[in-house]
């Protein structure tokens, strides 16, 4: 695990984004006391520029953006996690028993993954939240839905990997069931590799999550940074602050988790890529 | 099978030192390398793989990457002209002609997205500028015998000993003098080897062109070449003619070379190999590379000795201390010593 | 290569299956009457609502209601929009192709530009070029495509002035012949350019990778051996070879591309499937939306078919190798 942390600080640009994700955190628990608003109150400082006063400006509505954009760090990182975690596990019981099996459930579980990879996965998303209704735990559950076969794909081939190890063997020799091998031996050795894919997938998620609310499909009452420029697209020839800031928040967050993840790849399997 | 010894060498090389650059530290392929190969004559360069024998003879074709490999010392004169400090742009001028090249892997070495004809037809726009090039491929092709049909035909679609060919065909596009082939038949089976090395030997004759033949099969070398040169780790130690060399070596290396790989001649004065392998060469030394590995090392061999001629023979040297100071010796000698 | 064919469709028909399996189970999903989702909310008249009960079966038995649904697709009868006053099936024609508008050309330039790039980055590996490439592909990972597109819009709609902010055309447009073309044109650029932006992302890794692959075969060392110029390799012989794996890439992401196109359009009121989808969610027309989603789906199939004959036309090893077993 040191050795781990030591080799990730060697990469700078994924360090940086570790920061950036560490400092998102931080400013979403502790901005009530930064900020004098409250990101839900309606003021009368309506459509302002940025100013001392409202450092990112205010909407349609008098609301202070940049208390909007630390209430949306929440939503952001709550989706862009569970959805990680949620197809992370779904990922790993698919691809390890594809990958412990083999034969025909082996192609036939990556044939199933292979065709939600082709799939249209966003529209798809879009349509389910369209006719379902929005709401967080079914956003979550979609984009989990979609993410899965990264996962499993990456597992599978782990697995695949250690199966053939010796101790693998010699486990099997002391009698224990093949379910107990896989779950207690295989699975706990093939994990790393999931959290440079784990990690990736939580800046897909964040972005999802973002189109999916830019188009509307959110609850009005839930403020998120898509949310924010669904809003501000209204208002484009006006007031360019209410789209700006919240897409860049939007963007910066998703380019730190992408560089996470990167960093992470390439700490763990140096042979991949160069950088 | 001899040239003209008196003629000027096509290529020209002396005290050759290439190394490539691996992240920040550089490995030299080739220490020291001299060679000289005159119009008409078949050369070989002997050696194991690892011993800087292709770095070498890409070098004469400046195709080792200048990005990653450098001419340390040394020249290399290619028909009267230096081309040692030559750039990129300068070495696409000269490519191909007076010098082309064949290699080991004719499957890889072939474009395999493109029909065999343009791939020679690409050489032959290049080179004979004007000419009918339809013409011209048909001919390449009937030269190295293969069905002027094939020129539709894509790589994937022929066996190896097509492919071969067609790079040989590649080559003659170019009108060369000389033509380097760089194992051109290990990748083939033996009745394949046998067919392209009879093909090589008679265009040579037919064309009254050069071949340098580079490979690690000494009956191949044997069969094929009037001059020898023997490299090991980087050197070049010994060369002279065939006879010389094959029947009467005088380096430690090439004796042992011969003895292990039990190079016999057969009745009709053909080389026949029987198995043996030769150890893989030791890591690098002070002085002559091959002392750790050699029975009759001396405390002079911890530099690297010049040549020396060997005495009543035209034309045969060799770099080791041990010949230096036993001008006459046997075979048997260094063997019955290790 | 006729069984080649077949092997591909075959791939097709079970994505078809679960994308229509997932619109009925929406319909059943959805909360209240499963008419509704149907119909949709948007006031349609009473005989209407009650003849869609009667033709999918909704009376019926869950299997029954699964054949009709089947049935009433095969037969193209994909309902009527009450929002457009129109049968879903017209109106998503004609959405489709403005949206194929703005994408092709931009898959196009994307591909093209990725390519180009890659091929001015790979041989000077570790260069300016090539981090540019890293850094241009994550950028179009990590940003917001429609954000990116309001931002052009704030800047070169709003403040410079120079490109129309929304629409396809302009609403005192000449209406015929050049003016339209150019009309439409100029409403084009920026909705195109941040697609192929956001395409980027997707081709630049892998057309830089494999033009750095193709750079390292033995094959180039034989076009230089022959006396070529390396600019004349590069396009001949590296260009054909490194196309074979973006062209896949891009086919094989339709789905993708295809989502970006959709943001992109709802950004510049582009009258294409994304404005038509954000504006059934507003009507609550569910018939439509699930009439994108099967559109969408059938795109990609057809993209992914297209690809298919495009490699086989690409690389000739795959056609022997399929044409073979038929010969």
């Amino acid at each position: 695990m040191h050795e781990f942390w030591l080799k990730f600080a060697g990469h700078r640009f994924g360090l940086a984004g570790l920061v950036f994700i560490v400092a998102l955190i931080v400013l979403a628990v502790i901005y009530p006391f930064i900020v004098p608003y409250d990101p839900a109150a309606i003021s009368n400082d309506i459509m302002m520029g940025p100013s001392a006063r409202h450092w990112l400006g205010t909407d349609d509505l008098g609301r202070d953006v940049f208390a909007g954009m630390c209430q949306g760090i929440q939503v952001s990182l709550t989706v862009g996690f569970a959805a990680a975690l949620a197809s992370s596990v779904l990922g790993i019981l698919i691809g390890s028993v594809a990958g412990f099996a083999g034969g025909r459930t082996d192609l036939g579980l990556m044939r199933f993954s292979e065709m939600f990879q082709v799939m249209p996965s966003f529209i798809l998303a879009a349509v389910i939240v369209a006719i379902a209704g929005p709401g967080l735990a079914r956003v979550v559950a979609v984009i989990a839905i979609l993410a899965w076969p990264q996962v499993a794909r990456v597992i599978r081939g782990e697995v695949l990997r250690i199966r053939q190890l010796e101790f693998v063997d010699a486990v099997r020799c002391l009698g224990y069931r093949e379910g107990a091998i896989l779950f207690h031996e295989v699975i706990p050795n093939a994990l790393p590799p999931v959290l440079a894919v784990g990690t990736l997938i939580v800046g897909q998620a964040i972005l999802l999550e973002a189109s999916l609310s830019f188009l509307g499909l959110s609850s009005a009452d839930l403020i998120s940074w898509g949310r924010m420029l669904n809003n501000g697209q209204r208002f484009l020839f006006d007031a360019w602050w209410l789209s700006f800031f919240p897409g860049a928040a939007i963007f910066l967050t998703v380019l730190a988790f992408n560089l996470v993840g990167d960093a992470v790849g390439a700490v763990l399997n140096p042979k991949g890529e160069q950088k | 099978m001899n040239g003209d010894q008196r003629a000027t060498p096509i290529v020209k090389v002396e005290g050759l030192r290439i190394s490539y650059l691996r992240g920040g530290n550089a490995v030299t392929a080739v220490k020291e390398a001299s060679l000289a190969i005159r119009p008409g004559e078949a050369v070989g360069l002997v050696g194991e793989s690892g011993s800087g024998k292709s770095t070498l003879a890409r070098s004469l074709l400046g195709l080792n990457p200048q990005s990653r490999s450098q001419i340390d010392a040394g020249s290399i004169v290619i028909a009267g002209t230096d081309v040692t400090r030559y750039g990129p742009s300068q070495w696409e001028k000269i490519r191909g002609r007076p010098v082309a090249m064949i290699f080991q892997d004719p499957l890889t070495y072939l474009n395999p997205v493109m029909r065999i004809g343009r791939q020679i037809a690409e050489s032959v726009r290049r080179h004979d500028r004007g000419a009918d090039v339809r013409a011209r491929v048909a001919e390449l092709l009937r030269l190295v015998k293969l069905p002027e049909a094939i020129a539709r035909a894509y790589p994937h679609e022929l066996s190896g000993g097509m492919r071969q060919r067609v790079l040989i065909a590649i080559a003659l596009g170019c009108r060369p003098k000389l033509l380097i082939a760089d194992e051109p038949t290990t990748a083939l089976d033996v009745t394949t080897q046998a067919e392209i090395m009879a093909l090589l030997a008679e265009l040579r004759e037919r064309l009254g062109m050069a071949m340098l033949l580079i490979s690690h099969d000494l009956g191949l070398v044997g069969s094929a070449c009037s001059r020898i040169y023997v490299m090991y780790a980087g050197y070049v130690i010994e060369n002279g003619s065939n006879g010389d060399v094959f029947i009467r070596p005088a380096h430690p290396y090439t004796k042992g070379l011969l003895l292990s790989a039990e190079v016999k001649r057969n009745a009709d004065g053909r080389f026949v190999t029987i198995g043996g392998d030769v150890p893989n060469p030791a890591t690098i030394v002070e002085g002559c590379p091959f002392r750790p590995r050699c029975p009759v090392a001396m405390d002079e061999c911890g530099t690297m000795p010049a040549f020396t001629p060997i005495p009543n023979r035209a034309a045969h040297e060799v770099r080791c201390w041990y010949v230096e100071r036993h001008p006459v010796i046997q075979a048997e000698e260094i063997h019955a010593a290790s | 290569m006729t069984r080649f064919i077949l092997s591909r469709l075959f791939w097709a028909v079970p994505i078809i299956i679960l994308i229509l399996a997932v619109n009925f189970l929406l319909v059943h999903l959805a909360p209240g009457d499963p008419v509704q989702a149907l119909v949709g909310d948007f006031p349609a008249p009473q005989s209407y609502i009650d003849q869609v009960r009667h033709e999918f079966g909704l009376d019926q038995s869950i299997w029954v209601q699964l054949w009709r649904y089947f049935e009433n697709l095969a037969s193209g009868n994909l309902g009527y929009s009450f929002a457009n006053r129109q049968p879903v099936l017209d109106l998503l024609l004609v959405r489709t192709g403005a949206t194929l508008i703005l994408m092709i050309p931009a898959l196009t330039a994307a591909s093209v530009l990725g390519v180009f790039l890659a091929l001015l980055a790979a041989p000077r590996s570790g260069s300016v070029f090539d981090s540019g490439i890293t850094a241009l592909s994550l950028f179009g990972y990590s940003v917001p495509i429609f954000w990116l597109g309001q931002l052009f819009i704030i800047l070169f709609s709003i403040h410079l002035g120079w490109l129309p902010a929304q629409g396809m055309i302009s609403l005192r447009s000449a209406g015929t012949g050049w003016g339209y073309a150019r009309d439409l044109i100029w409403h084009m650029v920026l909705p195109v350019f941040s697609i192929t932006i956001f395409f980027i992302a997707i081709v630049a890794r892998v057309a830089r990778a494999s033009v750095v692959g193709v750079l390292s075969e033995d094959f180039i060392t034989t076009a230089l051996a022959k006396g070529m110029s390396r600019r004349t390799v590069l396009w001949r012989h590296v260009l054909p070879n490194a196309m074979i794996p973006v062209v896949t890439v891009i086919g094989y992401n339709f789905g993708y591309s295809l989502t970006g196109a959709i943001l992109v359009e709802t950004v510049f009121a582009w009258p294409g499937l994304g404005n038509l989808f954000i504006t059934s969610v507003g009507n609550r027309d569910y018939p439509v939306l699930q009439g994108i989603l099967l559109f969408s789906a059938i795109m990609v199939v057809i993209a992914n078919l297209a690809t298919d004959f495009i490699y086989v036309i690409l690389d000739p090893r795959v056609r022997r190798s399929y044409g073979a077993q038929n010969a």
